[in-house]
């Protein structure tokens, strides 16, 4: 087996799978065992935000990782993880406009003014819909080397995600120190990269 | 800022003394008479309990399985359900409480010796967390202020702390850094006296668990949860305010009076309405937790946008 057919035939598959998981299990929480503990809606926000957190920086990863290792083919796996990484994303905001909210714009919108955590978190979903948007073929082709500048959106999303993360916290941020730390190591590795080829790479597109 | 009009609080939710009398010879006819009760009523009858304090009409009893599952008590871990998981074997007896400070009568006394004289209540408050959630709980307690008429306060007493346990060998969350332990809570002596404010030994006509504060906590219904300090050993009687924990930790998040209030948002979120523990959709909160009508006076000329 190539290392090609490896990543699209093996890695992708169970890649999705392991992205799938933990909205799999919500749904099964929710509409199966009903256990999804004594806050429900409290489980589905605190399970679909950090699979938000990680699926961005899973994704962010991808590229560090292809440098690294020269392991180009890991590229096809960017677009699905960014993709679900979004879908966890609306839900987290679904979740937040329907249950917390009541869909109701003026509550909407007077908690949002009001508290930076909600106007930092809003913002960051704001950021990913445009990505998620533009992430078919069609888009991709039709955007050309506008895509790689826009898809940049991603750094800001991911770190105003992580903020939010950590703004939600009442007393203990080891966990979103975590986040931080690693968000942190995927950007020094892209100055470091690009520091040591001396030119700047046309961001990759993926297929 | 949005204007929500706080609803209504329907008057005088507490039973007061004869008509809880009369209701307990009324319902002991009932039940002679082969009426059914509900689960309080009977549990009630049959432990000899004052049943008083009833939540609104739309309150409901949370579960005892959420009360003993679902809560906070950091000395046992920061997580919700870390308290009953943490908690399990925690011996609280024997159980000394000091009590110092300008009484006339202090010492350490045993925790049974403590309580002995006075009759336990069941009273079902609303509680309602700082992080917007709340219960409906049956505590089973007695008035603070019958335990300070007891001690003979001094002129001098205008505030009254209350002191968790430090024992990280017991208590395993203590041995977190994050927290300057032990945790300490404190009233105005008013507060204190106010007949709400209730000593609690147990939930559900059962003796207290240990996730929830074993075998003494403190329940104050119109403040925000964290004011019930939790596994007391030590009262004190104090003439200035004492530093209460989370304030220390976070004075712009969290003052000393924290009284229930939608007026006034925490910095980080709004305190407009609660998500009740079992409820999909939020609900408005009430100011004092609904207590409004017993304890406003309490706070009249207070600016309570600035003493949260």
């Amino acid at each position: 087996m190539t290392r090609l057919t490896f990543t699209t035939r093996v890695l992708k598959p169970v890649g999705f799978l392991a992205a799938a998981g933990p909205g799999l299990s919500l749904l099964w929480r929710t509409f199966g065992s009903g256990d999804l503990g004594a806050d429900p809606v409290k489980t589905l926000q605190i399970v679909t935000g950090l699979s938000t957190i990680v699926l961005l920086l899973v994704t962010l990863a991808i590229t560090p990782l292809r440098r690294l290792t020269g392991w180009n083919e890991l590229i096809r796996l960017r677009r699905m993880t960014g993709v679900w990484a979004f879908g966890y994303a609306l839900a987290h905001a679904l979740v937040y406009f329907i249950f917390d909210q009541s869909l109701d714009p003026g509550l909407i919108w007077s908690d949002t003014v009001e508290h930076p955590r909600i106007a930092v978190g809003f913002l960051a979903f704001l950021l990913l819909i445009p990505l998620a948007a533009t992430s078919t073929d069609g888009m991709i082709r039709r955007l050309g080397r506008r895509w790689g500048l826009l898809h940049r959106l991603v750094y800001p999303a991911a770190a105003l995600g992580i903020l939010h993360f950590l703004m939600v916290q009442k007393l203990d941020l080891r966990v979103g120190a975590g986040y931080v730390a690693v968000f942190a190591v995927l950007m020094l590795l892209r100055l470091w990269s690009r520091g040591r080829s001396g030119v700047r790479e046309a961001p990759a597109t993926p297929r | 800022m949005l204007i929500r009009r706080a609803p209504e609080i329907r008057p005088a939710e507490i039973t007061p003394e004869p008509l809880y009398l009369g209701r307990r010879a009324f319902l002991s006819g009932l039940a002679a008479a082969g009426v059914a009760l509900t689960l309080g009523e009977r549990r009630a009858l049959a432990q000899g309990l004052a049943r008083e304090g009833l939540a609104r009409d739309d309150d409901t009893l949370t579960p005892y399985d959420v009360v003993t599952t679902y809560n906070n008590f950091y000395e046992f871990g920061t997580g919700k359900d870390d308290p009953s998981a943490n908690a399990k074997g925690f011996v609280t007896r024997p159980w000394k409480v000091r009590i110092e400070g300008e009484i006339a009568k202090p010492g350490d006394y045993d925790f049974d010796d403590l309580v002995r004289p006075y009759q336990q209540v069941e009273r079902v408050y609303r509680h309602r967390c700082v992080e917007a959630w709340s219960m409906v709980v049956p505590w089973l307690g007695f008035p603070l202020k019958d335990l300070v008429a007891r001690l003979q306060p001094t002129s001098r007493a205008k505030f009254v702390e209350f002191t968790t346990l430090l024992d990280p060998t017991r208590m395993p969350g203590q041995k977190s850094r994050l927290f300057p332990w032990p945790y300490v809570e404190g009233l105005r002596m008013d507060e204190a006296l106010h007949p709400l404010t209730l000593m609690v030994t147990g939930l559900y006509g059962k003796p207290l668990p240990p996730q929830n504060g074993a075998p003494l906590r403190l329940v104050v219904p119109w403040k925000y949860g964290f004011k019930g300090g939790k596994s007391i050993v030590r009262i004190r009687f104090v003439e200035t305010q004492p530093a209460n924990t989370w304030q220390v930790i976070a004075p712009d998040e969290y003052g000393f009076y924290a009284n229930v209030n939608p007026a006034v948002d925490h910095p980080r979120w709004s305190q407009a309405r609660e998500r009740r523990i079992g409820e999909f959709y939020k609900r408005p909160t009430l100011p004092f937790n609904g207590y409004a009508d017993q304890v406003a006076g309490l706070y009249r000329g207070m600016d309570l946008a600035r003493n949260y």
